[in-house]
């Protein structure tokens, strides 16, 4: 009994404890500003750790993520907005560092490429289907007997025609 | 013959992309581009490493092709890579030193005791003008060109294969260099 009391304690705490480790990387940073603040924790969230290359800077302990904090922080009280932090950072680390990258030459694929092959796909749908359907429309028109021309091969049918029905009556 | 291309497209698709993917095979993704390649050196005004009172700024590293080598006491490759360029010093190749978030005496003292293949050293504790060169992870060598240009940048650990097919190929093309 006395062994049970003493587990749920132990558990009890545990469970009191834990929150308290969640929170292991929130640097302490006042803002001149509720904007500010929420333009770092948008800034870092959309920021690039180029040491630890899939995590954003906000989630990163790498020294340079830090590092890159403590300047988002600075160049927003210095009264910088957005694109020039994200310019400034660009500048520095490159294109990579940010995870909506800047459509220029090099970044054109990526941005247009998916969008280009959709398109191609659409446009070859379409040849195709209407290919297609123009081939079924010509068969469909030749399939019609040309009555008022009598053109040789309506003459050769005709032919035809009768040499089996000749053929037919010399079996019977 | 239009009907021909609608089945080739696809095909000629398909390769292609297996194209750009098979070359992508081998890259090493923690090699980032250089943002500042081929732009001058970034603006600083830092102490020297052994002579504190000794303060440099980005002029001083004009007049000669020279290599920047960032390095730190806390890292383990650069260690790896030191001895190489006491040998490249001892070659006469001027190399400049990036003193990387690290502490002086520490410094001072890993320089006594393995040798100093720097000219001279920058003092950067707080990674200042690392920052601005984009340095994310030490050691890293730059080939800064005798105006100041910054012409070449490598991520990692400095050896003889690099030196022979990179380094002084490069050097060497840019000392002849007039304009």
């Amino acid at each position: 009994m006395m062994n049970i009391k003493f587990w749920l304690l132990i558990n009890l705490l545990l469970l009191v404890l834990t929150p308290f480790k969640a929170y292991a990387n929130i640097d302490l940073y006042t803002f001149k500003s509720e904007e500010n603040r929420q333009a770092y924790l948008e800034l870092t969230k959309e920021l690039r750790c180029p040491k630890c290359q899939n995590q954003d800077i906000a989630d990163s302990n790498a020294p340079i993520a830090t590092d890159m904090r403590r300047e988002v922080h600075r160049l927003l009280e210095e009264g910088k907005d957005r694109n020039e932090i994200i310019d400034f950072m660009i500048d520095r680390f490159g294109d990579f560092v940010t995870y909506k990258p800047k459509v220029n030459s090099a970044t054109f694929l990526l941005w247009f490429g998916p969008w280009i092959l959709v398109l191609l796909g659409l446009i070859s749908i379409l040849i195709f289907v209407k290919h297609r359907s123009s081939k079924k429309e010509s068969i469909h028109i030749q399939d019609i007997p040309d009555d008022t021309s009598s053109s040789s091969e309506h003459k050769k049918v005709e032919k035809l025609l009768s040499s089996y029905t000749n053929d037919k009556e010399n079996d019977a | 013959m239009s009907k021909r291309w609608i089945y080739i497209t696809p095909l000629l698709l398909t390769v292609g992309l297996g194209f750009i993917l098979f070359t992508a095979i081998g890259k090493d993704p923690t090699k980032l581009e250089t943002a500042r390649l081929n732009e001058p050196m970034p603006a600083f005004e830092l102490p020297e490493l052994i002579n504190a009172e000794r303060l440099i700024t980005e002029r001083e590293l004009t007049g000669d092709v020279i290599l920047l080598n960032v390095w730190a006491t806390w890292c383990p490759s650069c260690r790896a890579e030191h001895d190489y360029l006491v040998a490249l010093a001892n070659k006469g190749v001027p190399i400049i030193g990036l003193n990387y978030k690290d502490e002086r005496p520490e410094a001072i003292k890993w320089l006594k005791k393995l040798g100093n293949p720097y000219r001279f050293n920058i003092f950067d504790p707080l990674g200042k003008l690392g920052f601005d060169l984009g340095v994310y992870g030490a050691p890293e060598t730059y080939v800064i060109d005798q105006f100041g240009y910054i012409r070449y940048r490598h991520v990692g650990v400095v050896n003889e294969k690099l030196w022979l097919n990179t380094l002084e190929p490069l050097l060497l093309k840019l000392q002849n260099k007039k304009s």
